[in-house]
């Protein structure tokens, strides 16, 4: 048995050699992120190698509220991945739940669009999208711009029509045997028991939200309706600018979302295995 | 099921308007606007003006070549290591997991804007902290952003670190519905860990990989924000500019709608295409 738990080890070994500079590398982006954030510009662009933070956040912090109104668009970006979360996970749900647990007419060809149009790239809609809403209906530079046409997502459709259609019927029957109505089956005893599914679909929702850099770039283009990876994405490529800021910047973007990596990885993998997002 | 037609709809319409309003029309409408002038006011119907116009665009396949290059290094370079993430993240010999996943996962959770700017600065060409780390190796240090193969390598290596990890997870879980006992009746007849990875773990994978690589390349099809933050709206020189990126210009810089449509369906068709071959390259044998 030792020649069998040696080779193990030299096995696992072997891994960790592997692996530990991979996991470095990955991290270094990180790292570095972290690290620029915290040196003056004059630090950034010399000559020596730094590789671990200094102290100067707050001076960074400073000249990108300088640059743009750094805090008023994270305030924007906070405000509509919330609200958008809280509308799309009601609104996926409740048609996910429609397509599991009924059967109506023209069931087939909802279900059949849906998927027949999952896989067309987003790129196809983006131009009538903006005509609408810019043109149309004049909504370019609102909150309701940012909300409303991402809720079309139709991937926690799916999502949640398969949480739904695995729960036992009788659970729903024994209620409607009692005459409770519907929507409160659907409120009081679905939607608690898909509490897991709903928690993945929400970080998930929530994530793609305060990412989205495409549409709010186009929709939202005023300096006081920005969100804030837009607002950043705008000082990039710029002469006069703090990179120090910038950094600042992505850091504020990043660091609360690893947190909230970290604290619900389960959720998180959840979803993501699930494929709830694109 | 009894049939609830009334009930059902109640549930359904409210998603059901936002989709078709902010989905099924504007793929129509996409599609029709593809078929119009639109460059003067008001716009009029005529089918080869865009579509004559993208046959003999040398912006376009200058656009469509750098896209389906980066498309053919990119997605199955970040696949096969995702694959290898998977299978080693999975391995029962690994100690502290918990901190590799978070290592590779981690570039999930960071946005497109954050991640371009950190890229532009670890590779500026001389005060960047890469071409810093390969002088003090005695490597000569790359100009990343004034030259064409390495501006596109560079837009590789971001977009592999950004989604290498996201796969991985897919992979993962595909991974852990494989059951345990396959592999125990491997053992027993001594093949080795080589041989089953590629015989019994790929395999069984296949599903996964095909899902895996569709996604990808529909998201690589649209690739926008590295080219358009990292290499400066596709620089050098149009060098990394992707189909993404002259939509863009076309669309909402010189508000062509109708040339941008055509180039929008021009994407949609081969992510189609692309996706119907790997379905079929993944068929079941009968």
């Amino acid at each position: 048995m030792t020649s069998r738990s040696q080779r193990r080890l030299g096995r696992s070994i072997l891994l960790h050699l592997f692996l530990t500079p991979l996991a470095l590398v990955w991290l270094f982006p990180l790292w570095m992120m972290v690290v620029f954030s915290t040196m003056p510009d004059n630090g950034i662009f010399s000559p020596g190698i730094e590789l671990l933070p200094h102290d100067g956040f707050l001076d960074n912090f400073n000249n990108l509220q300088r640059d743009t109104n750094f805090v008023g668009a994270i305030g924007i970006s906070v405000s509509v991945a919330v609200t958008y979360t809280f509308l799309s996970v009601l609104l996926t749900s409740m048609a996910g739940w429609a397509l599991a647990r009924y059967e109506f007419l023209g069931k087939g060809l909802v279900v059949a669009i849906i998927f027949g149009t999952i896989t067309l790239p987003y790129a196809v809609v983006l131009i009538p999208q903006f005509i609408m809403v810019a043109r149309d209906f004049q909504l370019a530079n609102t909150w309701i711009a940012l909300i409303v046409p991402p809720l079309f997502n139709s991937l926690g459709v799916l999502f949640m029509r398969q949480a739904f259609s695995m729960m036992p019927a009788e659970l729903f029957d024994a209620a409607r045997v009692e005459g409770v109505k519907e929507w409160r089956i659907f409120l009081f005893v679905a939607l608690p028991l898909a509490r897991p599914m709903l928690a993945a679909l929400a970080i998930i929702l929530f994530l793609a939200s305060w990412n989205n850099y495409l549409w709010p770039l186009l929709i939202n283009s005023q300096p006081g309706a920005m969100t804030a990876p837009v607002a950043l994405g705008t000082l990039i490529g710029l002469t006069k600018v703090s990179w120090g800021g910038i950094m600042a910047g992505a850091v504020m973007l990043t660091v609360p979302m690893l947190i909230v990596f970290v604290l619900l990885q389960r959720h998180f993998i959840a979803g993501i295995a699930a494929g709830a997002v694109k | 099921m009894r049939y609830r037609n009334a009930t059902a709809y109640r549930f359904l319409t409210p998603y059901l308007l936002i989709f078709a309003i902010f989905w099924i029309w504007p793929i129509i409408s996409s599609f029709l606007i593809s078929f119009q002038a639109t460059r003067t006011l008001p716009w009029r119907f005529a089918p080869a003006f865009n579509w004559g116009r993208l046959i003999g665009d040398p912006a376009f396949f200058n656009a469509l070549k750098n896209t389906l290059l980066i498309l053919v290094i990119q997605v199955p370079v970040m696949i096969s290591l995702a694959v290898v993430m998977a299978v080693l993240l999975n391995s029962p010999l690994l100690k502290a997991r918990g901190l590799y996943r978070f290592a590779f996962f981690a570039p999930v959770v960071v946005g497109e804007v954050a991640y371009s700017a950190v890229f532009r600065l670890m590779f500026s060409l001389d005060f960047g902290i890469i071409n810093k780390l390969l002088n003090s190796v005695g490597l000569e240090k790359i100009d990343w952003f004034s030259n064409v193969t390495p501006a596109m390598a560079l837009i590789m290596i971001a977009v592999t670190w950004r989604w290498a990890g996201y796969n991985a997870i897919i992979i993962l879980a595909g991974l852990q519905s494989i059951p345990e006992d396959v592999y125990e009746a491997a053992t027993l007849d001594r093949v080795s860990k080589v041989k089953q990875f590629f015989h019994i773990t790929l395999p069984l994978l296949k599903p996964v990989i095909v899902f895996c690589a569709v996604l990808s390349i529909i998201g690589t099809m649209q690739l926008f924000t590295e080219p358009f933050l990292i290499t400066e709206r596709g620089g050098p020189g149009g060098g990394t500019e992707t189909l993404g990126l002259l939509l863009y210009r076309q669309g909402f810089r010189s508000l062509n709608f109708g040339y941008a449509s055509a180039i929008a369906y021009t994407m949609a068709g081969l992510a189609i295409a692309i996706t119907l071959v790997q379905l079929w390259l993944m068929r079941e044998p009968k």
